[in-house]
């Protein structure tokens, strides 16, 4: 297994712990935000199990990727709200 | 795609796992499948015990991680998504071990990202979030507090106080009746002196969180007064609420939040079993004891099932323990003003939910409930605050693309 994984968040390159949910790289970046909320309010993660939805990110494309359920995968391209 | 097997099992946790085990000893060929990167579900995440990583390995099981079981196909076989791929997969007996989720209760500021549920933060901080010299809060009610206090502080985090809402006489009452469950006193005791020098204040809650774009600080009530503190991180979770769906839609009976289950753990549907958390709140003994139950009743080995009957009785008499001391005091449901979002999906605010007469009636007119979580989160939330209880559940139980319910993989 590789040492780090390198993948990109919202187009910055980054390196990973093989295990590291992509929920967890979005919090070890520095970002405390994940998405906007319908009404535009910043949101992040709440429940850590994949039951909340709060922390869907863009993931390879594919919207409403819930980030602590996705572990992260070479090359991966992660996009959060702003 | 179509696919057969034997015995499936749904959820990975403990029940689930043990599930898998009884049924493969009765001679069956068992699929488990998990929503979760990997087995163990939440009690277990990232640290399976090696028993059950050498168990799991076993050539009748067969674990499938990142499944989401979205409901049923047609009677006999669910519809499941991993990948972005659909496929149907029939089963002979079905034992579900959909587990539990914590209960959140909203206060002003819940939304603030930083602001986890208590296991949410634990489960964020074993897959790699750093928590080392960040300054967190655990609040809410529960056991849980505690293990989630002891596991970040290790982790190196800077636990600042445990807020625990059950009042001291009760907690006392507590302590004394964990003399009759030496296990259970043991993992208290060894999770206390892990706890040293934090603060754990009985009779305490959050009032509500404060922060511009994310949590900067914490006002916590304690006997009487009200106090600030500021933290980086606030992991905040009112126990457990049984996780039912899977259930609902399979047509099992599901009674007061639990599924009912009879003695073999068999649900009101034949063929269908149901152990652990999703039963009832009971805790990691409960799950495994109803798990191996479900498992060799399932694979026809009644009277290994029934040797077990008493062990059950035995972890449930901690299940009412748990339930008496935690329960939740009627404060808890005016922390939220009227602005508090209660919906956090579809940004509702408690002022417009109580304008109405039930849960339904609310739906249909201001989308509560009704966004990606489907109502997991506001739903035990509204039954708390509004006293209204949960409603059917329908098909499919997790969001899922449209082409994956047209293109019939059958």
């Amino acid at each position: 297994m590789p040492d780090f994984i390198p993948f990109r968040l919202n187009g910055e390159n980054l390196l990973a712990a093989p295990g590291t949910t992509v929920a967890s790289t979005i919090l070890s970046s520095g970002r405390t935000l994940f998405r906007r909320s319908v009404s535009q309010e910043p949101r992040a993660g709440l429940c850590g199990m994949g039951i909340c939805f709060e922390c869907r990110v863009t993931i390879d494309g594919v919207p409403h990727s819930r980030s602590c359920q996705i572990l992260c995968r070479d090359g991966m391209e992660v996009r959060t709200d702003d | 795609m179509i696919e057969e097997c034997d015995i499936v099992v749904i959820g990975a946790g403990p029940a689930g796992l043990a599930a898998a085990w009884a049924a493969s000893q009765s001679g069956r060929r068992v699929t488990i499948l998990d929503d979760n990167p990997s087995a163990g579900g939440q009690i277990w995440r990232c640290g399976l015990p090696p028993v059950w990583e050498d168990r799991i390995r076993n050539r009748a099981i067969e674990f499938r991680a990142c499944v989401s079981v979205v409901g049923l196909h047609q009677p006999g076989s669910l519809l499941t998504v991993k990948d972005d791929r659909a496929s149907i997969l029939s089963f002979r007996k079905a034992i579900l071990c959909t587990g539990a989720r914590e209960r959140f209760l909203p206060f002003p500021g819940w939304t603030l990202p930083n602001v986890f549920g208590a296991g949410g933060l634990q489960a964020m901080v074993k897959h790699g979030a750093p928590i080392t010299g960040k300054r967190v809060v655990v609040a809410g009610s529960g056991p849980l507090l505690l293990a989630v206090a002891a596991y970040l502080k290790q982790r190196g985090a800077r636990v600042l106080c445990i807020a625990e809402q059950a009042r001291p006489r009760i907690l006392r009452r507590f302590k004394k009746a964990l003399f009759r469950e030496p296990r259970k006193l043991a993992q208290a005791i060894t999770l206390r002196w892990a706890l040293l020098g934090v603060p754990y204040r009985a009779d305490c809650w959050i009032m509500a969180a404060t922060g511009a774009e994310k949590l900067e600080a914490v006002t916590l009530r304690s006997g009487g007064k009200r106090r600030e503190i500021k933290c980086d991180y606030l992991a905040c979770g009112y126990g457990l609420v049984p996780s039912t769906e899977l259930a609902a839609v399979m047509g099992c009976r599901v009674d007061t939040g639990m599924v009912v289950v009879n003695h073999w753990q068999e649900t009101t549907q034949q063929g269908v079993y149901c152990a652990g958390e999703s039963t009832g709140i009971g805790g990691g003994d409960l799950a495994l004891v109803e798990g191996s139950i479900a498992g060799y009743a399932a694979g026809g080995q009644q009277d290994r099932a029934r040797a077990l009957f008493r062990s059950r009785e035995k972890a449930n008499r901690f299940r009412r323990l748990l339930e008496s001391t935690f329960r939740l005091r009627a404060e808890l449901a005016s922390l939220a003003t009227p602005e508090t979002i209660l919906c956090r999906c579809e940004d509702v605010p408690l002022g417009k939910l109580s304008e109405h007469r039930s849960w339904r009636d609310a739906k249909l007119q201001t989308r509560c409930g009704m966004g990606p979580c489907q109502g997991r989160i506001c739903g035990p939330a509204a039954e708390f605050l509004l006293g209204w209880p949960a409603e059917s559940i329908r098909p499919p139980i997790f969001p899922v693309c449209v082409k994956h319910l047209l293109n019939d993989p059958s």
